[in-house]
């Protein structure tokens, strides 16, 4: 037994070794079967997703015969098999969900289907009706549309307007925020147990690294310089960062530093917090009396700013198609329908109409369905979505597309352990000054790749 | 068979009785020979791609860069300051969790060596912890323990303040106070039943008679302990320090899920570190530079454990 265990260790110790062969693309191996009319499909573990994965049998293949496998993951296990899928030429996928953040990057390795010539085509698609802020961030440096969205969302305040109603406290429509931050003081502690606002601070790129970048933003910091300079330790970053880990620590969520958007979403609807400045799409869970405590007495209010007009940051879950792939037209196929309004329409019906995947098409704020269940929040959504500008999203020039995100590859590990550090600070166990003077040595170090 | 039996019996010339058990070996080994394949092309060849890997500077998301850069990966891998934190992380971690769970275990073993009502049971529940998926384990420790919010450890003070007539308890995080020592008494929790289970099987072969003489003797409990069974169990307990630590500095799970490495990378070990160069950064070169380090590691720490198996099995045989 103790031998088997012990021949046991002496494998896994090559494990890490095995791992690395796996992914190096040594053997693709492709699952399709030879019949062509099957696709596989990889996608993030969001509600929407869900839906789509449930509804797909009855309705698409039905009525075209293709069959489709959706593998589900969650969104950082999605990130490392997608990556290297697509950047090993495995070709095991026909269709994957990627965001804004890929789309540009991958596309200029050449990893990607244009699918603005699929959309054209189709005429039912109506590719005019997408808005505007999604297919700039979908497309690539050559004007070509390389991922179609299929929801899109800006970030917003959400507010407990029970709390704030037994304050005496009117939250602004359009708050900055200093205000924010004494409205989190005050309503520190309005119940037992309940703290001012719910601010990620789990690392990560895509989760602490978002709220703060767009924060950083609308201080007037920037990641880098239009000419790749780097300004990580910029007094507008830093003042950024400190108002950011300040705020956190003195009125923040119980466990900060492990919080994310899931652990935020669970603070807010639990009424453990009074405020939460997050993603738009969240308000669809917060609105379902089913999970949520406070649904129906949610209130929204459009991104808080200092310097800028707006600071809502821009993103979308959209179908890409590897250049690998062999079922191309039963792909576009498939993307077409899922991003289509006939498929807002199903999920409407079927499902019910705050489930609809939003947020990308202006018709579906026209839908009189889709308003009345999206009442509070509807309007805010598409407001910021519209007002949101990745080219431009401070006060200064930038280098890349892209408001709480660069687009370069080494954002990916740049941001996340920049936000490792300042997670850290607001656990209190390093200075946002040491994390931000630590993070400058790495932007640094990544700016002389395109300097 | 009766070739095998037969060949001692008719006293065969020196050169035939070679070359007969040569064959007869073959014949053994003959049927375990795709094995041996199998398991060479399943871990010795990965290694050796890894080894290629570990001197190319490639990163995945920049394809066509791919190149040749000899030893310069390890050069980063041992200047890394964050790879540096990490050895000492992977360090202190393994170390802590071992030292804790042999002494735990060690209690728990001599307390299960008595004889009382229910002994069955008490072994199958403490064994549990061991028999915990990691995963599974670490999502417990955090959510259901160490959650500031809904977790055990707050819950319980919130009810011993309330018992006291405040209407709450401190909210304290845990996780993010002491990242270390969460992550250490998780895995303390489950690699305490392995090491009870090898000490305990150690102490019931302890020779009865020896105890009895040193009791009859009027030896102290202390003493006895000490002198006898301590001396007795020693490489018990070198086979458990030494299996427990190959295990326990590939320590991925518990980090991952707990604390994410962090607060910032407080509690970041080699395999986390690894996974993170893999699958954040796509440096293949780097992490697989970084991998062929640990690999060299193990198998300094696997050489000596197998020594001590070694060493356990010439006592076996020559008792």
């Amino acid at each position: 037994m103790r031998t088997r265990r012990m021949i046991h260790v002496l494998a896994t110790a090559t494990a890490t070794s095995s791992l690395l062969v796996a992914c190096s693309g040594a053997g693709g191996s492709s699952s399709s079967g030879g019949d062509g009319e099957s696709i596989n499909v990889l996608m993030v573990g969001n509600p929407q997703m869900e839906d789509i994965a449930k509804l797909t049998k009855s309705t698409f293949t039905k009525d075209t015969g293709i069959k489709v496998n959706f593998t589900i993951l969650p969104e950082n296990e999605l990130r490392d098999k997608v990556t290297q899928d697509i950047a090993t030429q495995a070709g095991q996928y026909d269709v994957a969900t990627i965001g804004a953040y890929e789309v540009p990057i991958w596309e200029k390795n050449g990893w990607l289907h244009d699918l603005g010539s699929y959309a054209d085509k189709d005429t039912s698609f109506d590719k005019a009706d997408l808005l505007k802020p999604m297919v700039q961030s979908l497309t690539g440096s050559d004007g070509k549309l390389y991922a179609l969205p299929f929801y899109g969302e800006s970030s917003m305040l959400m507010y407990n307007k029970d709390v704030m109603k037994a304050k005496g406290i009117t939250v602004p429509e359009h708050p900055t925020w200093q205000q924010i931050a004494d409205i989190a003081a005050e309503v520190d502690g309005a119940e037992p147990g309940m703290k001012g606002i719910c601010l990620r601070g789990l690392a990560g790129w895509g989760e602490l690294g978002a709220p703060l970048t767009s924060m950083v933003n609308t201080f007037g910091g920037t990641w880098f310089t239009k000419d790749w300079k780097a300004q990580v330790n910029s007094p507008e970053f830093k003042k950024a960062t400190n108002f950011y880990v300040d705020l956190v620590r003195k009125h923040g969520q119980a466990g900060a530093a492990q919080a994310g958007f899931t652990e935020c979403l669970n603070a807010m609807s639990q009424k453990k917090v009074a405020m939460w400045y997050d993603a738009t799409s969240a308000a669809g869970s917060l609105e379902d009396a089913k999970s949520s405590k406070i649904a129906g007495k949610v209130g929204y209010a459009y991104a808080p700013t200092v310097e800028t007009k707006s600071s809502g940051w821009l993103w979308s879950w959209a179908w890409a198609m590897p250049k690998t792939t062999k079922n191309a037209d039963a792909a576009s196929q498939f993307m077409l329908w899922a991003s289509s309004k006939k498929y807002e329409n199903l999920v409407g019906e079927k499902l019910g109409w705050s489930r609809v995947p939003a947020g990308k098409r202006a018709s579906t704020y026209e839908n009189p369905a889709y308003q009345k269940a999206s009442g509070s929040f509807g309007d805010i959504t598409l407001k910021s979505i519209e007002a949101a500008d990745p080219a431009n999203p401070g006060v200064q020039p930038r280098p890349t597309v892209g408001i709480q995100y660069v687009a370069i590859p080494e954002f990916q590990d740049l941001g996340t352990k920049v936000t490792q550090e300042i997670s850290a600070a607001i656990a209190g166990k390093t200075s946002v000054d040491k994390a931000l003077d630590d993070g400058q040595k790495l932007a640094e170090d990544v700016a002389e790749n395109y300097r | 068979m009766t070739a095998l039996s037969a060949a001692p019996k008719t006293a065969p010339p020196p050169s035939r009785k070679r070359t007969s058990t040569e064959v007869s070996k073959w014949k053994r080994r003959f049927p375990l020979l795709p094995a041996l394949v199998f398991t060479i092309v399943v871990t010795q060849l990965p290694f050796v791609a890894t080894l290629v890997i570990s001197t190319f500077r490639w990163n995945i998301l920049k394809p066509g860069e791919r190149r040749f850069v000899g030893l310069s990966n390890f050069t980063f891998v041992f200047t890394d300051e964050r790879l540096r934190a990490a050895v000492l992380n992977t360090i202190v971690l393994t170390a802590s969790v071992v030292l804790i769970s042999v002494l735990l275990g060690l209690g728990l073993a001599m307390l299960l060596d008595r004889k009382f009502v229910g002994r069955g049971l008490a072994r199958t529940l403490l064994i549990a912890p061991f028999l915990v998926m990691p995963v599974a384990a670490a999502l417990l420790w955090k959510h259901a323990i160490y959650n500031p919010d809904y977790g055990l450890l707050n819950g319980t003070l919130n009810t011993v303040y309330r018992f006291f007539g405040a209407d709450h308890g401190p909210t304290i995080d845990w996780i993010s106070s002491y990242p270390m020592p969460a992550v250490v008494i998780s895995l303390v929790w489950q690699w305490t039943p392995f090491m009870m289970l090898i000490l305990l099987a150690g102490l019931q072969a302890q020779p009865g008679d020896v105890l009895e003489a040193a009791r009859v003797d009027g030896a102290s409990a202390m003493a006895t302990f000490r002198h006898i069974t301590l001396p007795h169990l020693r490489q018990y307990l070198e086979l458990g320090i030494l299996l427990g630590t190959i295990y326990v500095v590939q320590t991925f799970d518990a980090v991952y899920t707990i604390t994410q490495g962090g607060p910032g990378s407080r509690t970041t070990n080699l395999p986390y570190e690894i996974y993170l160069t893999m699958f954040r950064k796509f440096e293949y070169g780097e992490a697989a530079a970084a991998g062929v380090v640990v690999v060299l590691g193990s198998i300094v720490i696997a050489t000596f454990a197998l020594r001590t198996i070694a060493s356990l099995f010439r006592e076996e045989v020559s008792r």
